[in-house]
C-alpha cells in the first residue's frame, strides 16, 4: 500500500506521472478548498461583525475618538 | 558533450545554491527586526545583537567541526555502520578552500573523484547548510530575550546550530542517514530536522530560565507584554517567509541524472530531488509553500481574530507544518495541513504558558517546535508506503518512523540544551540579574548614548552666537 502508488523508485521517470497522494480524490480536494476558503469568509465576517459591534459600544462620550484624531501619529 | 554537459551541471548547480544562500540571509534580517520589534526600549540594542551574533559563531564553528558531522555521522555511528571517512569536509582539507578540479602533485587528502564533484559544490553546500544551522541557533533567540545573558544564548547557539541540528541531519536528512534507511523517516523541507530541534532547545532553555518578571500575576495567570512595535515585528516575519523561499529551494538538488544517483532510477531522464535524491521538482514546492503559507495565515487570522503578530507567525506554522511532505503533496492537501496545524500550535502555545508558566516571548516552540513536531507526523501518515530513498533496501515512509523521528528532533534539541542550560544557571552565566533586568539589559549602552548626546548638543549650543 502507498499513498501515492508508488512503492519503489526503480522505474524510468519518463513513465512517471502524478506523485501526490490521493490522487482519484482531486475533486473531493478541491471541494475541501472552497468549504475553507468560504467558510473562512463567514467566520471572518461573523469576527468583523462583532467587532464594530464593540466599538460601536465603545466611547460614548467621544474623548477617545477626539484624541486619537488630535494624536494623528 | 558528455564532461560539458556535467560541466554545466555543476556550474549550475553551484550558481543556485549560491543564490539560495543569498535568499537564506534574509531569514536573519527577518529575525532580529522581529526580536527587536517584540522587545521593550530597553532591551533593544542587546536583543539585536544577542541574535546577530550567532551569525559569526555558527560560522566560524560550522567551518570548523560543523560540516564535517554531517558526513561523518549517517550511521550512527554504531546504527548502521561506523563514522564516515570524509576528509573533504576536514578543516583542514584543500577541498575546504578555493580549488579547481585537478589534484596537486602531493597535495594531501585530495582524491581525484572528490576533487571533481567538491571543487565547486564544497564552498556552496557548506554555506547553504550553514545558513540552515544559523536559522536553528536563531529560532530559539526570540524566545529569552530581555533576561537571557547574551553569552548563554552564544553558547547555546553553537550547541544546536553547529552540533545537535547538523547531527540530526546527518541521520534523518542525508541520503544515506540511519534513521531514513531503518525507519522511513521523511522530512523534505526539515519539519523536523530544523524547527522541531529548535522548539525543543527553546523550551528547554526557558525551562531553566523562567519567565520575565512581570509576566505572571501573584495568582499565577499570564500578563500581556505586548510587542512594542508591531509594525517591524510582521515586516521581520515577511523577510522571513521571503528568506524561506531559499530555504526550500536548497532542500533540493536542482538537477541530477540517474546515473549520478546510482539509486535504482532507471532511464536517461534528469530530475531535481530532495535531500534524500529521491525525485520531486521546483515546481512542487512552489505550491505546497505558497498554499501551506496561505492556510496557514487564514488559519492564524481566525484563530487569533485578526491579530497581526499571531496572524504572520501563523503563516509561518503553516510553511513549516507542511514542509515535512511539501515535495509531494498536492497543494490543497498542503493548504489544509498549513491552516489546522497552526492552530492547533496557537491553543498549545496558551495551554502550555497557563499550565507551566512558559514564557515564551515569540512563541518560537509553538511555532517552530510543535509546528515541525506535528508536521513530520501528519507526513508519516500522509506519505504511508512511499518510498522513503531511490535506493534498494530502505524502509518505506510510515506513521511510526516519522511519530519516533519527531520524537527523536524534539528530544535531540531538550535534552542536551536542558543540560547545558542548568549547568550554567549553576555558575550564574544563565540569566541577568533581577536589576539589570528591571533596568534594561541596555541600561549601560544607553547611559553611554545619552551622554554622548548631551556632550555633542553641549559642544554645538556653546557655537551658537
Amino acid at each position: 500500500m502507498s499513498t501515492n502508488g508508488m512503492t519503489s523508485w526503480a522505474v524510468d521517470l519518463k513513465d512517471v506521472g502524478a506523485i501526490y497522494p490521493f490522487q482519484g480524490w482531486e475533486v473531493l480536494l478541491v471541494i475541501l478548498g472552497f468549504i475553507f476558503w468560504i467558510g473562512w469568509h463567514i467566520i471572518q465576517t461573523r469576527q468583523e461583525n462583532e467587532e464594530i459591534a464593540a466599538d460601536m459600544a465603545a466611547d460614548r462620550s467621544g474623548d477617545e475618538t477626539r484624541a486619537s484624531i488630535d494624536r494623528y501619529f | 558533450m558528455g564532461d560539458q554537459l556535467n560541466a554545466i551541471t555543476t556550474i549550475f548547480t553551484e550558481f543556485y545554491y549560491f543564490v539560495t544562500i543569498v535568499f537564506m540571509f534574509l531569514i536573519h534580517v527577518g529575525f532580529c527586526t522581529y526580536e527587536v520589534g517584540v522587545s521593550r526600549r530597553r532591551n533593544h540594542l542587546k536583543t539585536l545583537m544577542k541574535n546577530a551574533m550567532a551569525i559569526p559563531l555558527v560560522t566560524v564553528t560550522f567551518f570548523l567541526f560543523g560540516w564535517w558531522i554531517y558526513f561523518a555521522f549517517p550511521n550512527g555511528p554504531g546504527i548502521t555502520g561506523g563514522l564516515i571517512t570524509a576528509p573533504y569536509a576536514e578543516p583542514w582539507n584543500p577541498l575546504m578552500a578555493p580549488h579547481l578540479s585537478g589534484v596537486n602533485p602531493g597535495e594531501q587528502g585530495v582524491t581525484p573523484a572528490d576533487a571533481l564533484i567538491w571543487h565547486r559544490l564544497n564552498g556552496v553546500f557548506w554555506g547553504a547548510f550553514l545558513l540552515f544551522s544559523i536559522t536553528t541557533a536563531s529560532i530559539i533567540s526570540g524566545s529569552i530575550i530581555e533576561r537571557a545573558r547574551s553569552g548563554a544564548f552564544w553558547v547555546i547557539a553553537v550547541l544546536v546550530g553547529s552540533v545537535l541540528w547538523i547531527l540530526d541531519a546527518a541521520w534523518g536528512w542525508h541520503p544515506q542517514g540511519w534513521m531514513v534507511k531503518l525507519w522511513g523517516y521523511h522530512d523534505a523541507s526539515a519539519s523536523g530536522v530544523v524547527h522541531a530541534i529548535a522548539g525543543g532547545a527553546a523550551l528547554a532553555f526557558l525551562i531553566a530560565l523562567g519567565p520575565r518578571i512581570g509576566k505572571f500575576r501573584a495568582d499565577g495567570t499570564p500578563r500581556d507584554i505586548p510587542p512594542h512595535n508591531v509594525w517591524l515585528v510582521t515586516i521581520g516575519l515577511f523577510l522571513i517567509y521571503t528568506g524561506f523561499w531559499g530555504f526550500y529551494a536548497a532542500c533540493n538538488i536542482p538537477i541530477i541524472s540517474p546515473a549520478t544517483i546510482a539509486g535504482q532510477i532507471t532511464g536517461e531522464t534528469w530530475t531535481a530531488t530532495n535531500i534524500y535524491l529521491a525525485p520531486t521538482t521546483l515546481s512542487a514546492i512552489t505550491f505546497n509553500f505558497l498554499m501551506s503559507l496561505a492556510g496557514g495565515m487564514m488559519g492564524g487570522y481566525i484563530v487569533s481574530k485578526g491579530d497581526p503578530y499571531w496572524t504572520f507567525s501563523c503563516g509561518l506554522c503553516g510553511i513549516i507544518s507542511a514542509s515535512a511532505g511539501n515535495d509531494l503533496y498536492h497543494p490543497i492537501e498542503a493548504m489544509l495541513i498549513g491552516g489546522i496545524v497552526p492552530v492547533i500550535c496557537y491553543k498549545m502555545h496558551y495551554f502550555v504558558e497557563n499550565r507551566f508558566k512558559i514564557d515564551d516571548a515569540v512563541g518560537a516552540v509553538a511555532v517552530h517546535g510543535y509546528g515541525g513536531f506535528l508536521g513530520v507526523v501528519v507526513a508519516g501518515f500522509m506519505l504511508w508506503g512511499q518510498p522513503s530513498s531511490p535506493y534498494e533496501g530502505f524502509a518505506h515512509i510510515n506513521p511510526l518512523g516519522n511519530f519516533a523521528g519527531a520524537v527523536l528532533m524534539f528530544l535531540l534539541g531538550f535534552i542536551p540544551t536542558l543540560v547545558a542550560c542548568k549547568i550554567m544557571d549553576g555558575m550564574g552565566l544563565l540569566r541577568v540579574p533581577q536589576k539589570v533586568e528591571l533596568e534594561g539589559v541596555d541600561f549601560a549602552l544607553n547611559h553611554a548614548f545619552l551622554a554622548s548626546v548631551r556632550e555633542v548638543g553641549d559642544a554645538e549650543k556653546a557655537m551658537i552666537k
